[in-house]
């Protein structure tokens, strides 16, 4: 039991809470109202290491471990959520699968300028038809000698609008069922690759998602991540680490809320004091507040198992539940605390709220969770 | 950081767990029909280290440090949630009285209390007209000539009856508010000290929860815990560690609940098939774990804080009031899992949903935790 941060994970926190206090908070609203993608803030994150804090130097990252990636998450998605999951979307679930199954040109090619910031990338699993069962794809990659032509369209995909490159799984043997999906690295001026419009989200908006189209979109044997028929075990390993990262981006959300909810409390007065005088107030921040430091510590734990190189599955997942669910009760209670201005544009509890609400869908949903979790459970 | 337990943490959890189900398991529901336990649980209890944990060797105390105590307590709950709460406030009693006493005070009573030949300690706080506000105690010590006579009420006290040695707090300055409060250590048997009413409880029912009188209880001078007018802070000194004590025995409960739980999920079939095998009842399960996890790892929290020394009082709030919670979710889901047969007596779950419920209540309620956690958040 030692649950003190190491000096180098305290710096990365400081670091990022400066960041996210300057650059991204007095921005967040406008972003969100806006849809606008946060350009120069995720330059930035770029030149911080924070696109690839797993990433090793020599590849282009900043060679952290998991626990400082999730104080980053957290800072920075408590200064604005949507620029978290862009963040997030680069770390877990681009560079890291591309860093781990890649071979060392696909590396060059396809890591070092992502881990450095200097480009974007994206995760294309999901399928207007197939979501939390991904073995129900329907993109095809069909091999023509060397290459792979690849058909069929995804949804939802977060940075697709700004990527330069997606990772995309597709079936390569359809009657193999999961064991039938490959990965293929794919840049998005590929000819037969079409991008749909930027998806109108209740949340996140600093963020872009889109769908993907692919018709007749080939590609090189050499842009396939790892062999044929492992795109399944990747995309599931890469969604346990992911998790972790999802998981810190509910808390920085949740805590962006306990703030400002602690704030206006000692400032609102009613019935001659301020309301943080009443129990009724006083019991919803200290509940918000245990919650709070519950799924940091769940987050934490799995983060620590990562960075130990243990299995981590149901820990990520226990982690992943609990904080987005706790970030939307925690959300939702700052916004009752705000009263009638709460349920205002004006007052960035609504915004927390929104973008909570994306937490318990994405990287596997809360369903996807308890059946990782149980899973484990019952086998002891 | 790493929130595995140590070596040593894990093989003073392991000793825990093989008393909890070599001793006391076998004698649960006897306890329970007889409304306590033998002595000689005490003293199987007191030979493993477990009663005072965090005291000096010297006083017989196994200075486990405040986690492996949370996790031997945690230990003990999964199996007997009424020795747990009779080992939880031995606990507290020894370390408040190791760390606030004398050394006349420590040899006297520290021996006999680690050993279980006091049988345990208790706390004697409550009162009929004061619970969670320690301001509205009306229990007197007068000053006399070679000590104090005390005089009040005492109630809900945990082992009142059996303890060998009771700590009392009393008004010594009725004019100075929260700073007139003493301490006393009072024995078993000490004239003046009469045992009133048995309370008959919803659960943990194996230990024994009583009403004290002081009609001009004479206690020495020298059974003075602490100085005049101390009694307050030595008592939230003492709730903190206790917090952290009920929140690892919350976290007991829920580990109970959850296996016993998945126990009986793989073997009852419904439908034609295991009902852990329904996503409705793998989904509790799921829920049960992470309430498991997310109590335990706050409970390890507060527990780490205290061992390095370092401010808990939060943190202690915050295990109690999410593992108490918590573990009220989880029995009742057990009970839920088991269905019609979790509503007997014939399975454990039964016992675990009445035993649990005073854990939102004593050592402070969820809502005093609320309170402190709000404070501390307002500050």
């Amino acid at each position: 039991m030692d649950i003190e941060l190491t000096d180098e994970q305290r710096q990365v926190r400081d670091l990022c809470r400066e960041f996210a206090a300057k650059e991204l908070r007095p921005n967040a609203r406008r972003w969100d109202e806006h849809h606008e993608f946060p350009a120069e803030a995720v330059r930035q994150l770029g030149a911080m290491g924070l696109m690839g804090v797993a990433i090793p130097a020599e590849w282009g990252g900043a060679g952290m471990d998991a626990v400082s990636y999730a104080l980053a998450m957290e800072e920075i998605s408590r200064g604005c959520a949507g620029t978290g999951v862009i963040m997030s979307v680069s770390n877990s679930l681009y560079c890291d699968p591309v860093f781990k199954y890649g071979t060392d040109a696909q590396r060059e090619r396809f890591l070092r300028p992502h881990a450095s910031g200097a480009k974007l990338g994206a995760f294309a699993l999901t399928e207007p038809a197939s979501g939390s069962d991904a073995a129900e794809m329907r993109t095809v990659a069909v091999r023509r000698g060397d290459r792979y032509v690849l058909d069929g369209s995804k949804n939802y995909i977060t940075n697709g609008p700004q990527a330069e490159h997606l990772l995309v799984f597709a079936m390569t043997d359809r009657s193999k069922g999961h064991r039938g999906i490959s990965a293929f690295l794919v840049p998005t001026d590929a000819p037969g690759l079409t991008r749909g419009k930027p998806d109108d989200k209740v949340g996140i908006r600093a963020s872009g998602s889109c769908s993907i189209f692919f018709e007749g979109c080939a590609v090189e044997e050499s842009q396939r991540l790892g062999g044929e028929g492992d795109g399944f075990k990747i995309a599931m390993a890469t969604l346990d680490g992911g998790r972790i990262g999802i998981a810190a981006q509910a808390l920085g959300i949740a805590r962006a809320a306990l703030e400002e909810a602690v704030a206006y409390a000692r400032d609102r007065k009613a019935f001659g004091q301020p309301i943080a005088q009443f129990q009724a107030i006083q019991f919803m921040l200290a509940d918000m507040a245990t919650e709070l430091d519950a799924a940091r510590l769940l987050v934490w734990r799995a983060a620590t198992l990562k960075d130990r190189g243990v299995r981590h599955s149901a820990e990520s997942a226990m982690a992943k539940l609990y904080a987005s669910e706790m970030s939307e009760r925690v959300t939702s209670r700052a916004i009752q605390i705000h009263g009638g201005l709460g349920y205002m544009r004006e007052c960035d509890a609504e915004r927390h709220w929104r973008d909570s609400r994306i937490t318990q869908i994405y990287e596997g949903t809360s369903e996807i969770q308890r059946l990782v979790i149980s899973s484990a459970v019952l086998k002891g | 950081m790493t929130f595995e337990p140590t070596e040593p943490q894990a093989a003073v959890a392991a000793a825990a767990r093989a008393v909890a189900r070599g001793i006391l398991a076998p004698q649960v529901r006897a306890a329970e029909r007889e409304g306590r336990f033998p002595d000689a649980v005490m003293r199987a209890l007191g030979e493993a280290g477990l009663l005072a944990m965090n005291v000096p060797s010297e006083h017989g105390g196994s200075e486990t440090g405040a986690i492996a105590a949370a996790l031997a307590l945690a230990e003990i709950a999964a199996v007997d949630l009424a020795a747990s709460v009779v080992v939880g406030v031995t606990n507290m009693v020894a370390e408040t009285i190791a760390r606030f006493g004398t050394e006349p005070q420590r040899r006297r009573h520290l021996p006999p209390l680690a050993s279980g030949a006091a049988f345990a300690g208790a706390f004697a706080l409550s009162e009929p007209g004061a619970g969670s506000d320690p301001a509205a105690l009306t229990t007197r010590a007068t000053r006399t000539g070679a000590g104090w006579v005390i005089d009040g009420e005492k109630q809900w006290i945990t082992s009142g009856d059996l303890a060998g040695v009771l700590i009392v707090w009393a008004r010594t300055d009725p004019a100075a508010g929260g700073g007139g409060f003493t301490a006393f250590l009072v024995e078993r048997g000490a004239p003046g000290l009469t045992v009133g009413r048995h309370e008959r409880k919803m659960g943990i029912r194996g230990s024994t929860t009583v009403s004290l009188v002081l009609d001009r209880c004479e206690v020495a001078d020298e059974a003075r815990l602490g100085a005049p007018g101390a009694g307050l802070p030595i008592a939230l000194a003492a709730l903190d560690g206790g917090r952290v004590g009920i929140a690892a025995q919350a976290t007991g409960t829920i580990r109970a609940a959850l296996d016993a739980s998945r126990s009986y999920a793989l073997e009852r079939q419904a439908f034609g098939r295991p009902i852990a095998e329904h996503q409705a009842i793998a989904f509790a399960l799921a829920d049960m774990a992470v309430d498991h996890d997310t109590a335990r790892l706050l409970t390890l929290r507060a527990a780490a804080l205290k061992e390095a020394g370092r401010p808990f009082h939060r943190e202690a709030s915050m295990a109690k009031l999410l593992a108490s919670e918590a573990a009220q979710r989880a029995v009742s889901r057990a009970v839920q899992i088991h269905g019609g047969n979790g509503y007997t007596e014939d399975y454990p779950v039964a016992r675990l949903f009445r035993d649990a419920r005073v854990q939102t209540i004593y050592e402070g309620t969820s809502e005093i935790q609320r309170l402190v956690i709000a404070r501390e958040l307002l500050r």
